[in-house]
């Protein structure tokens, strides 16, 4: 029988391009550290570390077994799972699954990406089929999404590609985590390098060094453990077959088709939500890019394309907003692939809390979702709550 | 709890040294064509077929970044929940075991898949696991990492040469019962003994051979695996262990993990006395004398006893408790595979579809997995009818 799960511990390490200072295995640490204080535990009570990243940007097979140095898997149960982009998502699935099976009381789910041991777009590339799309692979900066936005909005896509990336940083200046901390405004945005046409530098996201970890736990333990648990209602997976991005978004009907809006009715159908930006309180969205946020949004909220522009033209996703949107400062200032993901799911907990320091949002956060992108179009979602399930 | 998981179909593909003609995904798709037809389950999210799938697969192996991306259409992963473990498909098969269990998912898809013959070196793979700081400039990979756990675990219990090439034989032996085994011959102690050296004191005969190959298994709930196959096998214990990494942090002769991984599989599975209770074993050896190591982690025989256990002909078809059946991985299954493989194994000798290796009256098996350097890793599967 299905048990309840709450999240009972957040750590993360302070992101950044280098971090020379510590290997690997010391980086891990340095998060699963901070989630055992921030749950006031012991490596000893943890049953199980599930651990996460992506393979073929550092260069470390299997680098679970490595890390068992750092994540305190020695002597544990334990699991290496890996869907790429998604894959901060996939363990917190996985590690949500793992309690509610009853086989686990305490599971802690490790994603982490040390992204300045390899090459991101080389990884990245060796996504394609050797034999057909290797060749054709452009690795994570690809311009149609903001080839698309620009064709159907013109001038005013650029606009708010600026106001997203705007807000982001100026959440991000709050937040100490975060990898890119400095506000940006429109113009340094509108001239900022071009990387592969429509999109700029300060569009995209960085690469970045770090880990994240979660704690989570039974109902009967999240009592004795924290007054804060939030409790995981739900979570969604949805894969797509693998073809190249190009072929997937020349399709007319991409907005009902693609997994993000097939993963959020599935969400929003099993939970009773019909309005998401009146019913969920906050959303923490794995966006590579201003322009993917831009168009996925839509999908994600069942709005009509372009109803997202509004909403962040009206302020709505800021931190004092009535819907915020990625008040960490998203994915666009933070990116250790493997553990991105999961700050997603982090950051949304920690805003449940009330625990997110200078970048709390100004609203009650009852109900929070977090998503996760990877591999071909593939998402996950996560709905959290304040109020037991 | 009071939920059980049932194990309703398996497949898989003879291995062999090479398979050139198959892509990735066409080698995937053979065993899991099969399962889907003996259950006649769709890709469905109705509740009325497989609603997860699970695949075990390696960037490294098919040197590919999310190599789970390749076989996504044949594991149904379009608009439906898919995940990958990449580690060895024991784990696999664990992890659908508690995604059952959690009540999040009724019916589980696994596949393992794996193309040893593809890099050009298995041991160049197997080094980049090492700590690239400390211990992978020293050129150690898991064959060399091996030799010294044999070497080791030989000193420390008098463990003899010939003991661990008796394991070679017996699994050359049993593989010659078994279609789907790679190789299969008649040895002699002094064949395994004379054949060339590995890396000492493990010889060619001593360790696995580069091995292609795939298999597949569907799970579910207990009310579904009953209306799906008249012969459920279920899944009554599962448990995991990490070992630490550096080899020189733990005492490479004992292997703590196993014995906390099957502590964990037999409490759930209520077994008090496994090699009374336990009918049947497939266990994961990549190496001879990992067979006697791990048959002492089970709790098969004492500690230092593995030599004495296969001396004692107890392991061989027709004793009280046969190893490997199948010949085990010995013969030839790749790594990723191979804990799946033991999974499968089992599951047959359950239902007695176990053909000329059949075990007479088996009714409870264990399957056991391992991935890392030495068994860093070891999961166990307690499987009942």
């Amino acid at each position: 029988m299905a048990r309840r799960v709450a999240i009972v511990g957040i750590g993360q390490t302070h992101h950044q391009a280098h971090r020379e200072d510590v290997n690997q295995v010391e980086m891990v640490n340095e998060a699963v550290t901070a989630a055992l204080e921030d749950a006031q535990l012991r490596i000893k009570d943890i049953d199980c570390v599930l651990h996460g990243n992506m393979e073929l940007f550092e260069g470390v097979h299997q680098p679970d077994m490595w890390h068992v140095d750092g994540d305190g898997a020695y002597l544990k149960s334990g699991m290496r799972l890996t869907t790429g982009g998604t894959t901060g998502g996939t363990i917190a699935c996985a590690a949500y699954n793992h309690v509610a099976s009853g086989l686990f009381d305490t599971v802690m789910a490790v994603g982490w990406e040390k992204q300045e041991e390899g090459h991101t777009t080389t990884g990245i590339a060796a996504m394609a089929d050797p034999l057909w799309d290797r060749r054709l692979q452009t690795g994570a900066i690809s311009g149609m999404t903001a080839a698309t936005m620009i064709r159907d909005f013109g001038e005013r896509a650029g606009e708010v590609a600026a106001m997203v990336r705007i807000r982001d940083g100026e959440n991000a200046s709050r937040n100490p985590y975060a990898h890119l901390r400095n506000k940006v405004t429109r113009e340094e945005v509108m001239n900022s390098y071009m990387l592969v046409h429509p999109i700029r530098l300060l569009h995209m996201c960085p690469q970045s060094n770090g880990a994240c970890v979660l704690i989570v736990a039974s109902e009967e333990k999240a009592g004795r453990i924290t007054e804060k648990p939030v409790w995981v209602k739900d979570h969604v997976t949805t894969h797509m077959e693998a073809m190249l991005n190009e072929t997937i978004l020349m399709r007319d009907d991409l907005a009902e088709w693609a997994s993000m809006r097939v993963c959020a009715r599935k969400l929003y159908k099993r939970n009773g939500i019909t309005n998401p930006v009146n019913e969920i309180d906050l959303f923490e969205m794995y966006d590579p890019m201003v322009w993917m946020e831009m168009e996925w949004a839509d999908w994600f909220l069942l709005l009509e394309r372009g109803g997202y522009l509004k909403l962040v033209e009206d302020g709505v996703t800021d931190r004092n907003g009535s819907f915020p949107v990625n008040p960490s400062g998203g994915v666009v200032t933070t990116n250790p692939i493997g553990a991105t993901a999961l700050i997603r799911v982090a950051e949304a907990a920690l805003q449940i809390r009330g625990d997110a320091g200078e970048h709390q949002v100004d609203k009650e956060v009852k109900t929070a979702m977090a998503s996760a992108f990877g591999g071909t179009f593939w998402t996950i979602l996560h709905l959290l709550s304040k109020e037991r399930p | 709890m009071g939920q059980r998981v049932g194990i309703v179909a398996v497949a898989q593909t003879k291995y062999e040294g090479s398979k050139p003609a198959l892509r990735l995904a066409e080698l995937a798709h053979q065993p899991v064509r099969e399962v889907l037809e003996q259950t006649g389950l769709k890709y469905t999210e109705d509740g009325t077929g497989i609603d997860f799938s699970i695949c075990a697969t390696d960037d490294f192996w098919d040197a590919m970044t999310l190599s789970d991306t390749p076989i996504g259409d044949v594991v149904g992963a379009h608009h439906r929940p898919a995940e990958k473990v990449s580690q060895d498909g024991a784990q696999a098969a664990l992890y659908a075991t508690i995604a059952i269990l959690s009540g999040h998912y009724d019916v589980a898809l696994v596949v393992a898949h794996c193309k040893e013959s593809q890099p050009a070196s298995r041991n160049l793979i197997t080094s980049c696991a090492f700590c690239p700081v400390c211990t992978r400039i020293l050129g150690v990979d898991y064959l060399s990492a091996a030799a010294l756990q044999a070497k080791r675990y030989m000193y420390k219990y008098g463990i003899t040469r010939e003991q661990c090439a008796k394991v070679s034989v017996k699994s050359y032996k049993n593989a010659k019962n078994n279609p789907y085994a790679q190789n299969a011959m008649a040895l002699t102690v002094g064949d395994v003994l004379s054949s060339r050296m590995l890396a000492y004191p493990i010889s060619t005969l001593d360790a696995y051979p580069v091995s292609d190959g795939a298999c597949a298994m569907i799970l579910a709930t207990e009310e579904k695996a009953k209306r799906l196959t008249d012969k459920p096998v279920w899944v009554n214990g599962v448990g995991n262990c990490y070992d630490c990494h550096h080899l020189g942090d733990r005492d490479l002769a004992d292997s703590d993990a196993l014995e906390m991984a099957a502590k964990r599989a037999y409490k759930m599975a209520g077994i008090k006395n496994p090699r009374r209770e336990i009918d049947v074993a497939e266990i994961s050896g990549q190496y001879s004398y990992q067979e006697l190591m791990w048959s002492e982690g089970l709790g098969f025989c004492g500690k230092g006893e593995g030599g004495k256990l296969i001396d004692s002909r107890a392991t061989e078809m027709g004793g009280k408790l046969p190893i490997n059946p199948s010949g085990g991985v010995l013969p030839g299954n790749p790594m990723i595979v191979a804990g799946l493989t033991r999974v499968v194994e089992c599951v047959l000798q359950l239902k007695g579809e176990a053909g000329a290796r059949q075990v007479a009256k088996a009714k409870t098996a264990l399957a056991h997995g391992t991935s890392g350097p030495c068994g860093q890793l070891h999961s166990v599967l307690i499987l009942g009818i």
